[in-house]
């Protein structure tokens, strides 16, 4: 039988007499080959037998070994590569929609959720100003209502159809133009002195407040989620592939000591060369992920929670100024009665309601913010609140007194009035948003960036990889032809 | 030796079994106390509820409901308990005159009744009761008075009675009807208009009246209102088809005027007042048919002001026929949508106590 070289120097051939090298190196086509011809064989056994009993044989013989672990080798780092590339794909593409899909989708239902709240608001405070109603407070209301209905349609062609945001969708989507027809009534008996119309404005807020905006706040909550389901997409470590790169690796360091074993050989130059690409791969999968997802870990902590708590700081302040609006609007047509069993006028209530959740939102954005850009329109909205709640307790008091125009002045007046604490509250909330929306996407820009290049490099790198492994096996295979 | 150690090991397993029977028994006696309680709080109201119950508000209101029982009040004739008129200045009034504001609950959402005109630069309130209100304050302060005389407080349905009891004003005039259960907590005056359930709904609407014209159709009514009290009641006793739709009662009067314009409802019951304010603001409803219950609006007071619910008698004594009185006011806001046909066209006449 065969037996392998022990010496690393012996000339092929010396000891092998079964075995024709050369005639087969040198074969032509049409000639027969002429190893194995079993003819005098009594029966055909099956393909597979035969296929198992050539391998062992093949097993037996050096050249057969060698043959198996190339194959091996090549196997586990192609592998590696696919797996690789395939896992980074579908992170980087994570990573990718969080970036450029899922959260403007998120922001984009933040912003229907903040455009119907404000043009509600808009539409109190221009119901309150009557006659003095501001183009300022009218065109803005406009503006809100577009803006609502614009990025309705973006969020309907963004949403699976079926989906629950589909439904919200469709369902906010008939809600906008009854609630403007509600809006435009109040405005036309206003103008012809109606109280109606004040029943009509409340019609309205009623089907803001306890229908179209939690739809918008559903919506809002449903791409949020769609958001945090693309980051666990984006930022787990592709443990496959880093496994399968850990075991390629194993195997070529074998290889490699089973070479030097037989043969003396410290080098042989395809494998190591495989090697260096198999751990070059792996050490970019590595620390390109682990800079990923540091990238996009910190878009979600700095950004993303940020922003949410931002949003829903502003929204409250919107109904705040809208219920603040509403208790001079109605005052005494609808109220709420207390636990203790004290009754409120219920839009009175709802200020303090809001203001509250204001006042939350404001202290867990500030423990939120990393920096001082993003700390300091917070502290200026905070300290606006405070003064628009001292503000705010003046005009509860002249309208608890009697004294209607003087409230009325402090609440949309120009001087010392609520309306301008409102205004730097909703400005700071903007700067603020904006300020995070920044920090947002230069995080989740760094993570994307981290993983550039990684898909097809793996898959490049791999395939020489293979081909090293192949190569340096194929080497050393040849000694025996 | 044995023995000894034998007995203390009996003496610890008794000591452990009283120990563990102790324990059990504080348990034990414990369930007993919360058993015991807990019957003595659900008995407690069975015991004490006899003749109020579901009144939530305790011992003050029983005590003024016997007083008021003991006046042998029928709602049919509760505006005729107010005291006779006078001039004689009590407590309340010098304290009024002292203060220099007379301080009333009016409503400020009621089409010429008390509302705000959005497109007058000063945005008083107006109507029928604010006219009123300038009357008594005029008369109680004499040439003392000015427009800062009256502060005038916009005050919900349901706090009109808290607000007369806690002396946050000294009167309401807001559409308030006279009956038993409100004399229980408040003072009267004597009536100042007579109005009465009725039926409001387009003018092309087959609707005659709070009648069998109503069968199929959807009628709006304010929560705890008269009007939701009686369809309720006259639908369970087949007073009124029962195919009447009775929607969902809503927080205020006006929302029905809303619901009627949307076609979310066919017809409205309020009282005709309230009935011809809605109808003032839309020129496509009007009343249907007669009012079917008869109601007196009165000013309310606190119980303890005998003296301000006099002079607010004698007030009216003069304000019913004063030329730029109750019929000047009747005119300038009631006239275009009641009538002069009306019932409530003419104030009506006073019985006193």
């Amino acid at each position: 039988m065969t037996q392998p070289p022990k010496s690393s120097t012996a000339p092929p051939g010396s000891g092998v007499p079964t075995m024709p090298v050369l005639p087969q190196q040198s074969s032509r086509p049409g000639a027969p080959a002429p190893r194995r011809t079993p003819d005098a064989t009594p029966a055909r056994r099956t393909a597979l037998a035969e296929g198992v009993d050539r391998l062992r044989a093949a097993a037996t013989t050096e050249p057969g070994r060698l043959r198996a672990i190339g194959a091996l080798l090549a196997v586990l780092v192609v592998a590696f590569g696919a797996v690789t590339a395939w896992q980074t794909d579908s992170r980087a593409t994570a990573a990718d929609d969080v970036l450029h899909h899922s959260q403007p989708l998120s922001s984009d239902a933040a912003d229907i959720y903040r455009s119907l709240a404000d043009a509600n608001t808009m539409a109190a405070t221009g119901y309150l100003a009557g006659l003095q109603e501001t183009t300022a407070t009218r065109d803005q209301y406009e503006l809100d209502i577009r803006t609502a209905a614009a990025k309705l349609v973006t969020a309907a062609a963004n949403a699976d159809p079926g989906s629950s945001s589909a439904t919200t969708i469709r369902q906010l989507n008939e809600l906008l133009p009854e609630y403007k027809g509600l809006v435009e009534s109040a405005r036309a008996n206003n103008r012809q002195g109606f109280p109606v119309g004040g029943a009509y404005l409340r019609a309205a807020n009623d089907t803001m407040q306890t229908k179209m905006l939690p739809k918008a706040q559903d919506l809002y909550k449903n791409e949020n989620q769609r958001l945090s389901a693309d980051y666990a997409d984006a930022t787990p470590y592709p443990w496959a592939a880093i496994a399968l790169g850990v075991l390629a690796l194993g195997g070529l360091a074998w290889a490699q000591r089973r070479n030097y074993q037989r043969t003396n050989r410290v080098l042989n130059q395809g494998l190591v060369a495989a090697s260096a690409t198999t751990a070059v791969v792996l050490l970019w999968v590595v620390v390109g992920h682990t800079v990923a997802r540091a990238g996009l870990n910190d878009s979600y902590d700095h950004g993303v929670k940020s922003l949410n708590v931002l949003h829903d700081a502003r929204i409250a302040s919107l109904k705040a100024r809208s219920d603040e609006n509403l208790t001079l609007v109605s005052r005494g047509a609808e109220t709420h009665e207390l636990a203790d069993g004290t009754v409120m006028d219920a839009y009175d209530w709802g200020y303090d309601q809001e203001i509250a959740a204001l006042g939350k939102g404001l202290t867990l954005a500030d423990s939120l913010a990393d920096d001082s850009a993003g700390r300091g329109p917070v502290a200026v909205a905070n300290s606006s609140m405070t003064v628009w709640i001292a503000r705010h307790k003046k005009v509860s008091e002249a309208n608890n007194a009697g004294d209607y125009q003087k409230a009325r002045d402090g609440v949309i007046g120009t001087g010392d009035a609520t309306a301008e604490c409102f205004k730097s509250v909703d400005a700071s909330l903007d700067k603020a948003l904006d300020h995070e929306t920044k920090e947002f996407q230069r995080s989740a820009g760094d993570g994307l960036d981290a993983m550039t290049g990684l898909t097809v490099g793996a898959a490049v790198l791999a395939v020489l990889g293979a081909a090293g492994a192949v190569l340096g096996i194929g080497r050393r295979l040849s000694e025996y032809r | 030796m044995r023995a000894r150690s034998d007995f203390f090991r009996r003496l610890s397993a008794v000591r452990r079994l009283r120990a563990s029977l102790r324990g059990w028994g504080g348990v034990g006696a414990m369930a007993v106390v919360c058993v015991l309680a807990v019957a003595f709080v659900l008995l407690l109201p069975l015991t004490q509820s006899r003749g109020e119950a579901g009144t939530a508000l305790g011992g003050q209101r029983t005590v003024q409901g016997t007083q008021a029982r003991a006046d042998n009040c029928t709602d049919s004739t509760a505006q005729n308990l107010s005291p006779a008129p006078s001039d004689a200045e009590g407590d309340t009034i010098k304290a009024i005159k002292a203060r220099g504001v007379l301080k009333v609950g009016v409503d400020q959402n009621s089409y010429r009744w008390g509302y705000r005109d959005p497109n007058s630069a000063s945005g008083d309130l107006a109507g029928f009761d604010i006219d009123l209100v300038t009357a008594i304050a005029k008369d109680i302060f004499g040439s003392s008075y000015t427009a800062q005389s009256v502060q005038f407080l916009a005050i919900p349905t349901n706090e009109r009675i808290p607000a007369i009891q806690g002396k946050r004003v000294d009167m309401v005039v807001r559409t308030m009807t006279i009956n038993c259960d409100r004399l229980k907590d408040v003072a009267f005056s004597a009536p100042y208009f007579l109005t009465g359930q009725q039926v409001l709904a387009p003018k092309e609407s087959t609707i005659t009246g709070y009648n069998s014209s109503l069968a199929g159709k959807r009628v709006c009514s304010a929560a705890t209102s008269t009007a939701n009290k009686r369809l309720n009641y006259d639908k369970t006793h087949h007073t009124i088809p029962a195919s009447v739709d009775i929607l969902t009662p809503v927080p205020n009067q006006l929302d029905c005027l809303v619901e009627l314009q949307l076609g979310q409802a066919d017809a409205v019951v309020t009282d005709s007042a309230l009935a011809a304010s809605q109808a003032a603001q839309d020129p496509t409803v009007e009343l249907k048919g007669k009012p079917f219950t008869t109601e007196y609006y009165g000013v309310a007071m606190n119980k303890s002001a005998t003296d301000l619910v006099q002079r607010v008698n004698r007030i009216l004594e003069t304000y019913r026929t004063s030329p730029d009185g109750w019929r000047a006011s009747y005119t300038k806001w009631l006239l275009p949508t009641l009538g002069k046909d009306s019932s409530s066209a003419d104030p009506p006449t006073p019985h006193y106590k």
